[in-house]
């Protein structure tokens, strides 16, 4: 017979040491996500401070011309400097845009292939070289850029500008390439490297979380390996995909040194994506030493805000495209 | 142990040997001369730090290399962050003395009255080209403006044949090169456009301008040394030291007094000598006058504070910039800048001399 013995009465409503953990870890978890908010919003109010100088001397010009004048161009005359980034803008855009148009098949295309069809030896060597590709320097990428990339691509560019150029709608936009290389495409390709492992790391990680149910269950009806994938795996993974994107368009939109040393620092906005233009970040990180006349150090800042805001804007539309996807793929259960 | 821990703890192995051998690497290089040198500059101690304008840079570090043999225990440190920074740090007392291409205005950091000017050296921009089959070129100051202002789009024009008689130039389009970052070379190639073409140069001048579209922008003196010798047909302003590295071919230009001047240092040499000193020491070689100057010959100074309050800092800056403006001199040359000549050496001694510790 064992020994019973005698259990004392566990008291649920005693005070012990539990108690004091769990309100400890729920302080720190409370401060902890109050302390990301409170350093968005003071980075939002420091630089909205720093930059509304350069704001109320341009006004709503700041954001809709794209007349970008640091200096005083008559001395003492009435001319002053004008701030208008809107051509700033118009090169973040593009820029963002041509690194997505080349990076999203491709890593989407990477992930599939590491997720589906790779043998399991060569899965863990592909990831490691695609990881490796996201610790290259942001400025080793720009100088190969410059140096190897761009001058190399510019044979590129006038294969196409004389072959589409006559075009009426597309001819405007493969216009005659900028003799170095420096261009907005030149910039988004480079952009588009840089991103990719991002982009395909996440894309794989959703990737694998499909039920491997539902993949055997496409496969029985029929389908065969793409209608696999188009039916199981995108509409599962499409949240994860779409959060993986804006991810990398993050990256690409604040992407500063490679953009900077690559995209030509031409003020201007044209169709033509072989020319050269200027972004965001890239005018701040190229005239902050010397920013001229004030504002001028003002309206660095101020393009600093408008990149912030662009930023959460997208990242807003982002969550609402998922939102609306996710109830229509899974119906009720999402 | 499977292969991917394996290598896993390869890559950790790795990573900590790299670390360790960054550790390791001493930040103070340590003096190597052990003569006494020059003794009222070997007894300074201590640090000083100083930031600014990257134009006089190569000066300034080969300037400190050597300072560093004289006066061992004196620690200078100067970081070429452009001149608006070092203006703006020295403003804020964040650097002891600043190095600056431009005057100080107002808006950008030291309140009138807390700062002297010092110069230091001065160094010729060239006007620098890459034309195949033209080895010489000569532009007057109306076509280089219109050049660099997208006025003259073709190396044919006759406003360049007008100036260069007898040289064949191809049809060829110009490729104008400038800078995409704000600095003071820009500041002072436009001034001299400025002065010495009013009418025919329409963006002003300053750390930056808005130059035309259909330009191309390079970093710093060698990016855009760079952009030049990699396009044929190609012209852009580049600083003398960084020209001569890159191996390009200077235009010469048109001065004051309606020579043709290549850019030398002599010919820098001879601008300052022409320059008219203001009374603060400002000085403007820009389109000197004189039959030897070179007219795109910038001025760089260096800030001091008036009276410091730290009196070991103050001896120290004293000390430094004293041995700079005599024995330091001779390295200019080396380095492609244009020592100053003995009258307004001796002008900014005596403003050093000023300069309470």
């Amino acid at each position: 017979m064992t020994q019973t013995t005698e259990r004392p009465a566990v008291n649920l409503t005693q005070k012990g040491r539990g108690v004091v953990a769990d309100r400890t870890f729920w302080i720190i978890s409370l401060v902890s996500g109050l302390l990301v908010l409170a350093v968005l919003a003071l980075i939002l109010f420091t630089t909205l401070r720093e930059a509304w100088p350069a704001l109320s001397y341009s006004g709503t010009d700041f954001f809709t011309s794209s007349t970008w004048v640091p200096n005083d161009p008559d001395g003492d005359g009435p001319l002053g400097p004008q701030f208008g980034a809107l051509a700033f803008i118009y090169g973040t855009v593009v820029v963002s845009l041509i690194s997505l148009i080349f990076a999203v098949p491709i890593s989407i295309g990477i992930a599939l292939f590491l997720t589906e069809l790779a043998p399991r030896r060569l899965r863990a060597a592909a990831v490691t070289v695609i990881d490796l590709l996201a610790s290259v320097p942001s400025v080793v990428f720009g100088l190969w850029g410059i140096i190897v990339v761009g001058p190399a691509l510019v044979k590129v560019f006038s294969w196409f500008h004389h072959v589409f150029g006559g075009v009426p709608v597309i001819g405007s936009v493969v216009g005659e390439p900028a003799s170095s290389g420096r261009t907005f495409t030149t910039a988004g390709i480079i952009v588009a490297i840089m991103i990719v492992p991002i982009i395909t790391s996440i894309t794989r990680e959703i990737f694998a979380t499909v039920p491997e149910s539902e993949k055997h269950a496409a496969f029985a009806l029929g389908a065969t390996r793409w209608e696999m994938i188009r039916g199981a795996v995108f509409p599962h993974s499409f949240g994860g995909m779409v959060g993986a994107i804006m991810l990398g368009l993050g990256r690409a939109m604040g992407e500063t040194i490679a953009v900077s040393l690559t995209i030509g620092a031409a003020t201007q906005i044209v169709p033509n994506i072989f020319a050269s233009g200027n972004a965001l970040p890239a005018v701040i990180v190229q005239n902050w030493g010397d920013p001229g006349v004030p504002p001028g150090r003002s309206a660095l800042i101020a393009c600093g805000v408008v990149l912030f805001a662009i930023t959460i804007i997208i990242n807003y539309a982002a969550r609402i495209v998922v939102r609306r996807a996710e109830i229509r793929m899974k119906g009720a259960a999402a | 142990m499977n292969r991917n821990v394996l290598s896993r703890r390869l890559l950790v192995g790795v990573a900590l040997a790299t670390l360790a051998v960054a550790g390791c690497a001493s930040n103070d290089p340590e003096p190597t001369s052990t003569s006494a040198g020059a003794s009222e500059f070997g007894a300074l101690s201590g640090s000083i730090k100083a930031s600014g304008a990257s134009f006089p840079n190569a000066f300034y570090q080969k300037a400190l290399d050597e300072f560093a043999k004289v006066a061992p225990d004196l620690d200078v440190t100067y970081n070429s962050v452009g001149s608006g920074t070092g203006k703006k740090e020295f403003g804020s007392n964040l650097v002891d003395f600043a190095g600056s291409d431009s005057t100080v205005k107002d808006g950008d950091g030291p309140t009138p009255g807390s700062y002297l000017y010092v110069p230091t050296v001065a160094a010729p921009i060239t006007v620098s080209y890459n034309l195949s089959g033209v080895s010489k070129l000569q532009l007057g100051p109306d076509t280089l403006a219109k050049i660099f202002g997208r006025e003259i789009k073709k190396w044919n024009d006759p406003a360049i044949a007008a100036d260069n008689a007898g040289v064949t130039l191809p049809d060829k389009n110009i490729t104008v090169v400038h800078r995409s970052d704000g600095s003071g070379t820009t500041n002072n190639f436009t001034k001299y456009l400025v002065a010495a073409a009013p009418t025919a140069w329409k963006l002003g001048s300053g750390d930056t301008v808005a130059w035309a579209a259909d330009t191309q922008a390079g970093e710093k003196n060698t990016g855009v040394a760079q952009l030049i010798k990699q396009s044929d047909g190609s012209i852009g302003y580049v600083d003398f030291a960084d020209a001569k590295a890159s191996g390009l071919t200077f235009a010469a230009l048109k001065n004051k007094d309606g020579q043709y001047v290549a850019a030398s240092l002599d010919g820098a040499t001879s601008a300052v000598a022409g320059a008219e000193v203001k009374d603060d020491l400002t000085f403007n070689p820009l389109n000197a006058a004189g039959a030897t100057s070179y007219p795109i010959t910038a001025p760089t100074y260096l800030l001091v504070r008036p009276a410091y309050t730290d009196a070991t800092v103050g001896k120290n800056v004293k000390g430094f910039i004293k041995w700079l403006l005599t024995d330091g001199q001779q390295f200019a040359d080396g380095v492609g800048y244009a020592k100053l000549p003995t009258a307004l050496q001796q002008k900014a001694l005596a403003q050093l001399d000023k300069v309470q510790a």
